[in-house]
């Protein structure tokens, strides 16, 4: 029998284009594998994604495993899990990794029950302990604590990794690029893509600059947008605008949506709620406009403005135009 | 068409704007927080309530947790789910993701006779949405994640779930009996109604089974049956803020505010 060896990651795409943080992960592990002399291999499923499997040494692989199967152009869980099943079962990883994005999360919790083996999910830090344990850490209850997390059975050990933690790198060198065959029968496949609606996707996780914009709001965005646009600032929101769809799930801030990096958060009545800001500890600074004198969003802020946005900012906004 | 049952997965969380955190014992003070039902949770319930009204099917409701949940199932109840059943047990403690939906699978199969399961995508006190894929698992069915709507149940055991995507939405056609994991937020809760909930209160039963009902063995369950372990909490300090407060006129805030963008930008 094999012994349970390598790094394995798993190498999310969307109609062939490669999820990002998938390559921040490689990255990771690539650094791992080198502390334990061992080897990265990317696995990467998808319709037509030959071009893309070459480029994956590049930031880290030193194998792909590639998988193309018209029925893989979209990720359902279905078809990916069997697949990954059956590789795992022939290979035997000793670790598994992924990115903790929905897709990856989705895999992972499904993939974990298979092998009967720990999954430590959405990690802030990756690394293994003396004893080649994998280990993480693991933020709870909106992001107050930190939990240090240990796979303590079963391989391959697992983890979803939070995107945006690891930078992605480069490194020398290419990848061994091996094609296996789906064994897919399409008509056993029980998940698949019938329709989509997507719109060009606002990725504010990198901006320098956002406005966030609360229920204080009442989604009326007029005010927010021009604020933005004089500031040269994309736009963010707290979880209930986009739950009310008025505004795009892919720019809410917080821990169930983007952790935000850049040097200036300005929060225009939002509450502070524990799960919305953890999305903003890591800005420079933080402005905040509430007409609540006590919010307990005043913790968390530089500057602390207590008044109505809607008294206050169409007086900035003439202010700031007259230079 | 008329469905079989549609089972919601439920469980109880404490508020945590409500929590505390021991440094010194490294423990989480729960005493001092109230408990509610998962927010995600409530949007599974209210979801399977209106593919009940759609499609027919009983809604039953299932939790792995302490006694003290009770009153939470019972609110359940109130809000129309047709049963209850808790799964409760010393040995259960301590169970991390592997032993909870091996539980949770288990409870299922003994309420039998399923075509929809539904989860809520993720617990708000430091879960992390792995459960509902994990139930799926054990239990040898499809599954999708991070849905907002069942669209449509066809007489050919076939449903198209609404599953929001980077970007948008996707709809993903998935075969019976399914679980899906619902968005958190994705709809709005029915209050409890209040005849209703005085029922639930005084004459509703709720079933409780032990590990044992489920042919469990305390190996498979709790911190034994777990695969991963905290070997360490760490409270996160927030940044240290400046935390200035200004006050007066809108006048006098706004030119502060706009003397303040202009010298740090
Ligand atoms: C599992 C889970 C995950 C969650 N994840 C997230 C997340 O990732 N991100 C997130 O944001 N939330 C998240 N939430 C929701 C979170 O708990 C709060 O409900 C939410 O952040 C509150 O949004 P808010 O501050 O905009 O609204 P509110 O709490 O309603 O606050 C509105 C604020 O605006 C102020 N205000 C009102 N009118 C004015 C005015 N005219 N001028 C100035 N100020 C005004 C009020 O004083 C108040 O402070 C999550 C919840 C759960 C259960
Ligand atoms: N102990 C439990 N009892 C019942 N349902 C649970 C339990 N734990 C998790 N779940 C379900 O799984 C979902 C995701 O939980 P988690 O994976 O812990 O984030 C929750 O929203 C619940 O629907």
């Amino acid at each position: 029998m094999g012994g349970w060896k390598g790094i394995w990651v798993f190498i999310e795409q969307d109609d062939g284009v490669i999820e990002e943080s998938s390559l921040e992960v490689l990255s990771r592990a690539r650094v791992l594998a080198e502390e334990r002399g061992e080897e990265v291999t990317a696995v990467l499923l998808g319709e037509a994604v030959a071009g893309e499997a070459a480029k994956l040494g590049r930031h880290g692989a030193h194998r792909v495993i590639l998988v193309e199967d018209p029925i893989l152009k979209y990720y359902t869980s279905d078809p990916y899990s069997r697949i990954m099943a059956r590789l795992i079962e022939e290979r035997r990883p000793d670790s598994l990794i992924l990115s903790a994005t929905r897709n990856g999360r989705d895999l992972a919790g499904r993939l974990a029950v298979k092998f009967r083996t720990g999954l430590i999910a959405h990690v802030v830090s990756l690394d293994y302990d003396d004893e080649g344990l994998l280990m993480g850490k693991v933020p709870g209850f909106g992001g107050n604590i930190m939990a240090v997390v240990k796979c303590v059975k079963g391989r391959p050990q697992m983890a979803t990794v939070t995107p945006g933690i690891f930078d992605i790198k480069e490194f020398e060198g290419e990848a061994v690029v091996e094609k296996v065959d789906s064994g897919l029968d399409p008509e056993q496949v029980k998940t698949r893509v019938v329709d989509r609606e997507i719109k060009e996707l606002i990725d504010i996780s990198k901006s320098e600059r956002v406005v966030i914009a609360g229920m204080g709001t009442g989604g009326r965005m007029e005010l927010v947008n021009q604020l933005a646009e004089l500031i040269g600032a994309d736009i963010g929101v707290t979880r209930p605008l986009a739950d009310m769809g008025l505004a795009p799930r892919d720019i809410q801030v917080g821990s169930t949506g983007v952790i935000l990096k850049g040097s200036l958060a300005i929060v225009l009545g939002a509450s502070g709620a524990p799960h919305f800001v953890s999305g903003i500890k890591d800005m420079g600074t933080v402005i905040s406009i509430n007409k609540d004198p006590e919010a307990p969003i005043y913790e968390y802020s530089d500057h602390y403005f207590v008044g109505d946005i809607f008294e206050i900012l169409p007086l900035l906004l003439k202010k700031l135009r007259e230079g | 068409m008329g469905l079989r049952n549609i089972i919601v997965t439920m469980k109880v969380v404490p508020k945590i704007e409500e929590l505390e955190f021991d440094p010194e014992t490294k423990t989480i003070k729960r005493g001092a927080a109230g408990n509610e039902i998962n927010p995600a949770d409530k949007n599974a319930l209210e979801l399977a309530l209106r593919i009940k009204d759609r499609y027919g099917g009983r809604v039953i409701v299932v939790s792995m947790g302490p006694p003290f949940w009770e009153p939470y199932l019972k609110l359940a109840i109130a809000m129309g789910a047709d049963d209850a059943i808790l799964v409760s047990d010393r040995a259960l403690a301590g169970s991390d993701t592997l032993p909870t939906t091996l539980t949770l699978s288990k409870a299922i199969e003994k309420i039998g006779d399923y075509d929809i399961i539904l989860c809520g995508e993720e617990s708000s006190d430091g879960g992390t949405g792995q459960v509902p894929s994990g139930i799926a698992e054990w239990l040898d069915i499809p599954h999708v994640t991070f849905i907002s709507d069942v669209m449509d149940v066809s007489d050919d055991k076939k449903a198209k779930v609404k599953r929001t995507i980077k970007g948008g939405h996707e709809v993903v056609e998935v075969t019976l009996p399914f679980l899906a994991a619902v968005e958190l937020g994705c709809n709005t809760p029915r209050f409890p109604d209040f005849r209703r909930k005085r029922w639930a209160e005084r004459e509703f039963q709720l079933t409780v089974w032990s590990a044992a009902d489920l042919g469990l063995s305390p190996d498979e369950v709790g911190l034994k049956g777990s695969a991963t372990t905290v070997v360490d909490l760490e409270e996160v300090k927030p940044p240290t803020r400046l935390k200035k407060k200004y006050t007066g006129s809108a006048e006098e805030l706004a030119d502060k505010l706009a003397e303040l963008l202009k010298s740090i930008m």
